[in-house]
């Protein structure tokens, strides 16, 4: 959790999110239908820092359950973002590394949370400079509400409709001390 | 076969931001910030990789080049990192303008500063310019080498070519040859190694290198062997040719006979790399066949001048209207 954070409700606990994780692996391979002609060009994009560990965590449940490995890409879209002149300090720029040409893939775009809709839409901007993706669709664990672009996600874990002044934080045990989803009050947001 | 990406250790500065407003020089900038430096260029390194070199992080900000002395690859270089980062750049330079017209180096600055520029970037035979340019802008200033004080982005370049071959800088053993007391890439050079722990020799002739300049925390040598010996990289520095009627050393054949880098050398001490800000003067520096070398890695240093200029005016640049009170 953040530090001013004030934890409102336990949305998901790890089995919560591991049976999420499940589902949402199934969804990906019947997009994919690893038999096809087509598999081949699918690949996952975990957005930094936790879409990451959320895509390798799905590659891994597809390939238990399919034998198939679909490749994953980093993808860091600050660069990309909108909202440089309205902070204070610069976010630090984190890695992107996708070791494959984009052109001609589907791709499924990996986030912890969909909320206003600008970060997916600077990851696609970053996704187009890399080339012509034949197809983008998005994955979110949460989406709680407030969009401000015309975006939805294409698989979701939970809809969870927030308030402003509310967060939801996803929590990974790869990075974090706790796993888990969790609805909190932050005084900061507006 | 897909592959598996490790990104668990990207994150390893243990800052966010830089504590400066602006980059006159390294003398005061903390190991983190460099660091922080570096790091962020590595990333902006893999944009100039991509098919479409170019990201819309600082489109609307304008940048200013004030080239008041002549330079090309700095220049280029910067004009370059601004691009590829989408800010709207105007070039300056003294030749063919209103300096050479009599104008003073205020009345240039008070004139952009009315035309509402966000960052300058400045070049001047002038040590402390750029610092005194801040007092009379409120845009970031960028020093890209004032005099013979210090030239920043040159030095951390520098750095990101040396990070690549060793994984840190503690303990690394750097030697600078040839004229230091004219060099601001020997002095941002030392300040910043020193900084980050390294072990920093100069060598030259005594007539170039500063009295007393051990001070800084550095190893002086007058003998080529005794700086090679252990060393881990040898930046060579350019004779500026047109100090050569100053009698501060008798010839350029002599020099090189003393101080050039040759084959030998290179045979001599296996792993060692060389590094040259260029332009290199072939035969006075650095033997001809050194500057091919495969242990040269000049020209890498040229690549990662444009990835640190993205990041140093990426991390610098600030929204319009914010005026935090910032040390300079």
């Amino acid at each position: 959790m953040e530090p001013q954070d004030v934890i409102k409700a336990q949305l998901m606990d790890a089995r919560d999110l591991d049976r999420t994780l499940d589902r949402m692996a199934r969804r990906i391979v019947e997009l994919i239908d690893p038999g096809s002609e087509e598999a081949r060009a699918f690949a996952l994009i975990g957005m930094q820092t936790r879409g990451v560990f959320l895509a390798r965590r799905l590659q891994a449940k597809i390939q238990e359950v399919e034998g198939f490995e679909v490749p994953v890409g980093v993808l860091d879209a600050t660069m990309y973002r909108d909202d440089f002149r309205r902070r204070l300090k610069q976010p630090v720029v984190r890695e992107t590394r996708i070791p494959f040409d984009v052109t001609e893939r589907h791709l499924v775009l990996i986030d912890d949370v969909l909320y206003t809709g600008r970060t997916v839409r600077a990851a696609m901007d970053a996704l187009m400079d890399l080339g012509r993706p034949a197809s983008i669709r998005f994955l979110a664990i949460v989406d709680r509400g407030l969009r401000e672009l015309p975006i939805r996600a294409d698989i979701i874990g939970r809809d969870v409709p927030t308030m402003p002044g509310e967060e939801v934080r996803v929590r990974l045990h790869e990075i974090d001390d706790r796993e888990g989803v969790w609805l909190v009050e932050n005084p900061r947001a507006k | 076969m897909a592959e598996t990406i490790d990104t668990a250790d990207t994150a390893t500065t243990s800052i966010s931001a830089l504590e400066h407003r602006h980059l006159l020089g390294l003398a005061t900038y903390s190991a983190e910030e460099i660091q922080l430096i570096l790091q962020t260029a590595r990333e902006f390194r893999e944009v100039l990789e991509r098919p479409i070199k170019r990201v819309p992080t600082l489109r609307g900000v304008t940048v200013v080049n004030l080239f008041f002395e002549p330079s090309t690859r700095t220049r280029i270089s910067f004009e370059l990192a601004e691009k590829r980062l989408s800010a709207d750049t105007v070039n300056f330079s003294a030749s063919g303008s209103s300096v050479s017209k009599g104008e003073t180096l205020k009345d240039t600055a008070q004139n952009i500063e009315a035309m509402k520029i966000d960052m300058a970037v400045i070049r001047h035979k002038s040590p402390g310019a750029p610092h005194w340019l801040t007092r009379c802008v409120d845009a970031v200033v960028i020093n890209a080498g004032d005099g013979a004080h210090e030239h920043p982005t040159q030095a951390l370049l520098d750095l990101l070519t040396m990070s690549e071959h060793f994984s840190s800088f503690k303990g690394l053993n750097v030697s600078i040859l040839g004229d230091i007391t004219h060099s601001r890439v020997a002095r941002s050079n030392i300040f910043a190694l020193t900084t980050l722990g390294a072990n920093v020799t100069l060598c030259g002739p005594k007539t170039l290198i500063p009295y007393d300049i051990e001070h800084l925390g550095v190893r002086v040598t007058h003998r080529l062997d005794e700086a090679l010996e252990g060393c881990d990289v040898a930046m060579a520095l350019r004779i500026q040719l047109e100090r050569q009627g100053s009698s501060l050393f008798p010839s350029l054949r002599e020099y090189h006979d003393h101080f050039g880098i040759t084959l030998d050398h290179m045979v001599r001490h296996p792993d060692l790399l060389i590094m040259h800000p260029g332009p290199v003067n072939r035969g006075v520096e650095l033997a001809s066949e050194v500057v091919d070398h495969e242990r040269a890695i000049i020209l890498n240093q040229v690549t990662n001048g444009v990835a640190i200029r993205m990041a140093v005016l990426y991390l610098l640049a600030e929204p319009p209207g914010e005026e935090e009170s910032r040390p300079g």
